[in-house]
C-alpha cells in the first residue's frame, strides 16, 4: 500500500515536472518565431486604383523587388502568345503584369524600358517582353510570378488567392 | 571523510583534496593503448588540437564581431582583417582550420571503417563520432553565415531552403528557422548564437562522450586482435615493457602523437598563410546582397559529397519529382552512416584487407565513390556531369544497400543490387540521352530485374542465406 | 615502411580530390579567357606629330573644358560633381591626369568616337547619344589634344591617383574612405556630415540611373577577384561580362598594375605581414616536429 502510495506520488511528480518542462519548451519555439513585425512586413498591400495605364511601380516583398505594370502593351507579347497572356491578370477593370523583378539568369534587377516595351537586365543584356517572357540573352525562363490574392482594387503579396493558384496550374 | 593531514607542498595538498595523481593515472598514465598502431592512431589528437585551436581564435573573433547585417562584413573584413593586430592571423586560423578539420574527420572516419573499429562493442565510439560529425556539420554551416559575404548568403538561402521539402510542415518550418521569410538579420543573430554558443556546448559535451566510450571497449588495433588489458597492463607496470602489447597514454602514445601533430602544423600553418582560398572562398568577399545571385553557388568542399546525393537525381519518375528523390537520398545520405554497425553483419574485427567476402573491394569502393560525389558536387551539372553524378548518387546508396550481402556473404543478394543499381543506370542514361523518355522505362526495368533475380540459378543455391 | 605506403595513399587520395574541387572545378565554372595585352587592336592609331601648344588651344575651341576640369593648369569645373552627374550621368572626368594613365591612341579614339572606344554600343546609339558630344576636328586637331595632355600629365603618378583618376568616379572605396564624389573629410558636425551624404547619396542615384546598376564599393576585390581577374576586367570588361554597363577605361599596363597594386593595399594591408610571419610559424613548427621525433625515438625504443 504505502509502496503503490509512494510511485502514484512520484508519478505526479514526474508529470508535473514534465508538464513544466514541456511548457518551458513551448516558451523557447515561440522565442525562434519570426518576430510579428517580420510576419506582417511579408505581406504587402498595394492600392491600384491610382495607377495609370502603362505605369511600372516597384514594391519591395520579402526582399525582393516587385514588378506591377498596369495595362502592360501586350502586342509585344508575341513569342509564346498563349503563354505570355496567361502571365497577365485581371483587377478591376484593367489587366496588370505582376512579377518578381529579378532577372532569371542572375538575379539583377532588369528595367523596364517603356518605349521599347522591354524589360531590359543591364548586367547580361537579357531582354524580357512586356508580358516578362525572355526574348534575347541569358534568361533560362520569364520572370517569376509572386504569390498574390486580389481583394478589391487592392493586391496582397504573400497570400496564394485563387487568380494566382489558376494562373501556376495548382487549382 | 578524507584524510587530511598537514601538506608539505601544493601537490600533496591538491592530491589530498582532489585525488589528482589518481586521477592522473585514470586519464593518462595508466590509461592503456594499444602498442601495434600506426600514424592513423594520432587523428583523435589532431582533431582536439584543431578543434583548441578553432576555440581559442574564435574567443578573439568574438572580441570585434558584429551579429548584424549592416555591420558583420565590415566587422570581419575591415576591422578584424585590417585593423586588429593579428586579427588576420586569427581569422585565417578559424577559417582554415574549420577546413582541415573536415580533413582530419574524414580520416579518422575511414580508418576506423578500415579497421572495423565500429563493432564488437565499439558502437557507441561509432555513434558519438557520427554524432561530432553532425554537430560539427552544423556549427561549420552557421560559422560560413557570420561574415556576411554573398557565399554566406546564398549558401544559408539554399540549404534552409531544403527544409521545404519535409512534407507538410516544410514552407512553415523554413519560415521558423530563418526568423523571417528569407535569410535576413534574424536568421544571422540566431545562427550567431548557435555558433558560438549552443554548438560548441553540445560538441564539447559530445567529445566527453567520445571519450569516455573509449574506456570500455578500448582502443583498436592495426590487426584487430583482442587484447586482454588488464593482463598486458600488470606486464607493462612490471617492467616487460617490450613484451607488454599495451603502453600508457603518457608519455609513449602522446610522444607518438605529438610527432605526427608537428608534421600535421607545418601542412595547417602552410595552408593558413600561404595557401587559404580553398578554406576561404574569394566569392565571400563581396559582401551579401539578397537581389544578386552569384553565377556558382555551392558549399564547402566537405558538404559536397551529400549535396551531390542531393543533386544526382535530374529527372522525375511518376510522382516523385527529382527534387523529391533528391531530398529523400540527401536525407539517407546523412544519416545512413550511423548505421553502419548494423549494416555490418559479420563479427569479425580486421582491417578491410584481412576480411571475407570482398569488404575491402567495398571500402575502396565507398572511398572512390565518395570521392567522384565530392569532385561532381562542385563541377556545373551540366551535360554529362549531370549522368556522372547520378551514378555516383545512386552508388552511394547502393553500396550501403550492398554491404549486408558483402559482409553476410549473400552472393545472391548481392547480385540482386548489383543488377538493380546497373538497371538504374541504364533507366538514368536513357533519361539523360532522352532514348525513350520517361519513368516508364524505370519502372519496366525494374520488373525484368527482379525477373531475372528469381530466375537466376545463383540466387536459388543461395536462398538458404548466409554459409 | 607501412606507415609511409599508408601516408602515400593518403596523400594521393586527398591530391585528387583537391585537383578536383579546386584547378579544376574553377577552370569548368570560368570560362578561358585570354589575358590583357593593353594593345588597344582594334583602335586606329594616332598621327604621330602632335603639337601641345596647338592642342592647349584646340581643347579650348573644341569646347572640352565645357564639361572638364583641368586642374593643374587651373581651368576649374564648371558643376561640382552632384550637378554634373544630374546631366551627364557621371562626373566627367579632370583631365590633368588623364594621359598618365590612359593609352594615348586609346584617348584619341574616345575624342573621336567614344561609344567605340568604350565599346558600349549596347548601350548608346542614334536614340540615346552618348553625353560626350562627337569631336568633329581633324585627325591633326585630335593628334594635338593628345599631345597636349600629355605634356601636362605628370611623369609619375602615385597608385592612389591612378585609381581616383581610372576608377574613382563610378567605384567607392570606403576602406580607404574614397567615395564616388571624392575623399570623405573629416565633419565638423552632424550638419556637414548629413549635407555630405545627401550629395553621395544623390550622385550615386543618378550613377544608378546612368548605368542602370550600382557599381560595386571595389575595397575587398583584390580578395574577392585577385589580380589577374581585375587586370583582364580592366583592359576589356565586355570580354569578361559581356553585356555589362561599365565602359572599357584604356589604361596602359603600367596604370592597371597601379590600380591593382593599390587595391591590393587597401583590401590585403596585412599581406607582407603574413607572409613575413609565415616563414617564423612553419620555422618553429618544423623543429617542434623535429624535437618530438628525437623525444618519441627515446620513450618508443623501451617499449620497442
Amino acid at each position: 500500500m504505502a509502496q503503490s502510495r509512494r510511485d502514484f506520488l512520484g508519478m505526479v511528480f514526474g508529470a508535473f515536472a514534465g508538464a513544466g518542462g514541456l511548457a518551458a519548451l513551448y516558451a523557447m519555439k515561440r522565442t525562434w518565431d519570426p518576430l510579428p513585425s517580420v510576419m506582417a512586413a511579408g505581406f504587402t498591400t498595394v492600392d491600384l486604383s491610382p495607377m495609370k495605364d502603362g505605369e511600372l511601380r516597384t514594391v519591395t516583398w520579402r526582399g525582393k523587388p516587385i514588378f506591377i505594370l498596369k495595362k502592360p502593351p501586350t502586342d509585344n507579347c508575341n513569342t509564346i502568345p498563349d503563354e505570355s497572356k496567361k502571365r497577365l491578370v485581371t483587377i478591376g477593370d484593367s489587366q496588370y503584369l505582376v512579377m518578381i523583378g529579378l532577372c532569371t539568369h542572375l538575379g539583377c534587377i532588369p528595367s523596364w524600358e517603356p518605349d521599347k516595351k522591354i524589360f531590359h537586365c543591364a548586367c547580361h543584356g537579357g531582354e524580357y517582353d512586356a508580358c516578362g517572357v525572355q526574348t534575347f540573352g541569358p534568361p533560362p525562363r520569364p520572370m517569376d510570378i509572386p504569390p498574390f490574392k486580389i481583394e478589391g482594387t487592392k493586391l496582397v503579396l504573400g497570400e496564394e488567392g485563387p487568380e494566382y493558384k489558376k494562373m501556376v496550374g495548382k487549382a | 571523510m578524507a584524510h587530511i593531514t598537514k601538506a608539505n607542498n601544493l601537490h600533496e595538498w591538491l592530491d589530498q583534496r582532489l585525488a589528482i595523481d589518481k586521477l592522473w593515472k585514470v586519464l593518462a598514465a595508466e590509461y592503456w593503448i594499444p602498442k601495434n598502431i600506426n600514424f592513423l592512431w594520432a587523428m583523435g589528437v589532431v582533431l582536439m588540437t584543431m578543434f583548441t585551436i578553432l576555440v581559442i581564435s574564435g574567443i578573439f573573433l568574438l572580441m570585434y564581431y558584429k551579429p548584424d547585417t549592416k555591420l558583420a562584413f565590415d566587422s570581419v573584413n575591415y576591422t578584424i582583417m585590417q585593423e586588429v593586430w593579428y586579427g588576420w592571423l586569427w581569422r585565417h586560423m578559424h577559417a582554415v582550420a574549420a577546413s582541415v578539420v573536415f580533413l582530419v574527420i574524414y580520416i579518422h572516419m575511414f580508418t576506423g571503417i578500415y579497421y572495423a573499429s565500429y563493432k564488437r562493442g565499439r558502437e557507441m565510439i561509432w555513434i558519438s563520432g557520427m554524432l561530432l560529425f553532425v554537430t560539427f556539420s552544423a556549427e561549420a554551416f552557421s560559422g560560413y553565415m557570420l561574415p556576411w559575404g554573398q557565399m554566406s548568403y546564398w549558401a544559408a538561402q539554399v540549404i534552409t531552403n531544403l527544409f521545404g521539402g519535409i512534407p507538410f510542415i516544410g514552407d512553415e518550418l523554413v519560415i521558423w528557422i530563418r526568423g523571417n521569410f528569407y535569410v535576413s538579420d534574424p536568421t544571422l543573430t540566431r545562427f550567431f548564437m548557435l555558433h558560438v554558443f549552443l554548438m560548441p556546448l553540445i560538441i564539447m559535451a559530445i567529445i566527453g562522450l567520445h571519450f569516455y566510450s573509449l574506456r570500455i571497449p578500448h582502443v583498436n588495433n592495426q590487426d584487430g586482435e583482442e587484447i586482454d588489458f588488464d593482463a598486458e597492463a600488470e606486464k607493462y607496470k612490471a617492467g616487460l615493457k617490450k613484451e607488454a602489447k599495451v603502453i600508457p597514454f603518457w608519455p609513449v602514445f602522446l610522444s607518438k602523437d605529438f610527432f605526427v601533430l608537428g608534421v600535421f602544423m607545418i601542412f595547417y600553418f602552410y595552408l593558413v598563410f600561404y595557401h587559404y582560398n580553398f578554406a576561404m572562398d574569394p566569392i565571400n568577399f563581396d559582401p551579401a546582397n539578397p537581389m544578386k545571385t552569384p553565377p556558382h553557388i555551392y558549399p564547402e568542399w566537405y558538404f559536397l559529397w551529400s549535396y551531390e546525393v542531393l543533386r544526382g537525381f535530374f529527372f522525375d519518375v511518376g510522382p516523385l519529382s527529382a527534387m523529391d528523390m533528391g531530398l529523400i537520398a540527401f536525407g539517407i545520405a546523412n544519416v545512413i552512416f550511423f548505421a553502419l554497425p548494423w549494416f555490418d553483419k559479420n563479427d569479425e574485427v580486421a582491417p578491410a584487407s584481412r576480411r571475407s567476402g570482398g569488404f575491402a573491394i567495398w571500402f575502396w569502393l565507398m572511398v572512390v565513390d565518395m570521392i567522384v560525389l565530392t569532385i561532381w558536387g562542385k563541377l556545373p551539372p551540366t551535360g554529362f556531369n549531370a549522368y556522372i553524378g547520378y551514378v555516383a548518387a545512386v552508388g552511394f546508396l547502393a553500396l550501403f544497400a550492398a554491404l549486408p550481402a558483402v559482409t553476410a556473404r549473400k552472393k545472391g543478394l548481392l547480385m540482386f543490387v548489383i543488377l538493380m543499381t546497373l538497371a538504374l543506370y541504364v533507366a538514368g542514361y536513357m533519361e539523360y540521352t532522352k532514348a525513350l523518355g520517361n519513368g516508364f522505362v524505370i519502372v519496366a526495368l525494374f520488373v525484368i530485374f527482379y525477373a531475372l533475380f528469381f530466375l537466376n540459378p545463383v540466387f536459388v543455391r543461395n536462398r538458404g542465406g548466409a554459409r | 615502411m607501412r606507415e609511409l605506403k599508408i601516408l602515400a595513399i593518403i596523400v594521393v587520395l586527398v591530391g585528387i580530390t583537391y585537383w578536383g574541387i579546386e584547378p579544376y572545378a574553377h577552370s569548368q565554372m570560368h570560362p578561358h579567357h585570354e589575358p590583357a595585352t593593353f594593345s588597344y587592336g582594334d583602335l586606329q592609331a594616332i598621327a604621330a606629330n602632335g603639337d601641345a601648344s596647338k592642342g592647349a588651344t584646340a581643347i579650348m575651341n573644341n569646347g572640352c573644358t565645357g564639361c572638364h576640369s583641368i586642374k593643374s593648369q587651373n581651368i576649374p569645373a564648371p558643376m561640382d560633381p552632384v550637378t554634373a552627374s544630374a546631366s551627364y550621368g557621371v562626373n566627367p572626368p579632370d583631365l590633368s591626369n588623364i594621359a598618365a594613365v590612359v593609352d594615348h591612341k586609346f584617348l584619341a579614339n574616345v575624342i573621336k568616337d567614344p561609344v567605340k572606344a568604350f565599346k558600349l554600343a549596347h548601350k548608346f546609339n542614334d536614340t540615346k547619344p552618348f553625353p560626350m558630344p562627337a569631336f568633329y576636328g581633324s585627325d591633326q586637331d585630335l593628334a594635338d589634344i593628345v599631345a597636349y595632355l600629355v605634356s601636362i600629365a605628370p611623369k609619375e603618378i602615385s597608385p592612389k591617383e591612378a585609381y581616383e583618376t581610372a576608377c574613382g568616379r563610378c567605384h567607392n572605396l570606403r576602406y580607404d574612405n574614397w567615395t564616388v564624389i571624392g575623399e570623405k573629410p573629416k565633419f565638423k558636425n552632424e550638419i556637414e556630415k548629413a549635407d555630405f551624404e545627401l550629395k553621395l547619396a544623390q550622385y550615386e542615384a543618378n550613377l544608378k540611373k546612368y548605368l542602370g546598376t550600382t557599381p560595386p564599393d571595389l575595397s575587398m576585390y583584390i580578395r574577392s577577384r585577385g589580380h589577374e581577374y581585375i587586370r583582364d576586367f580592366v583592359e576589356d570588361p565586355q570580354k569578361i561580362l559581356h553585356g555589362t554597363a561599365m565602359p572599357r577605361v584604356g589604361l596602359t599596363k603600367e596604370a592597371t598594375e597601379k590600380v591593382v597594386a593599390y587595391l591590393e593595399k587597401v583590401g590585403d594591408r596585412k599581406k607582407e605581414k603574413r607572409n613575413s610571419l609565415g616563414p617564423w610559424v612553419l620555422l618553429y613548427f618544423v623543429v617542434f616536429a623535429v624535437l618530438a621525433y628525437l623525444w618519441k625515438q627515446k620513450i618508443w625504443r623501451e617499449v620497442h
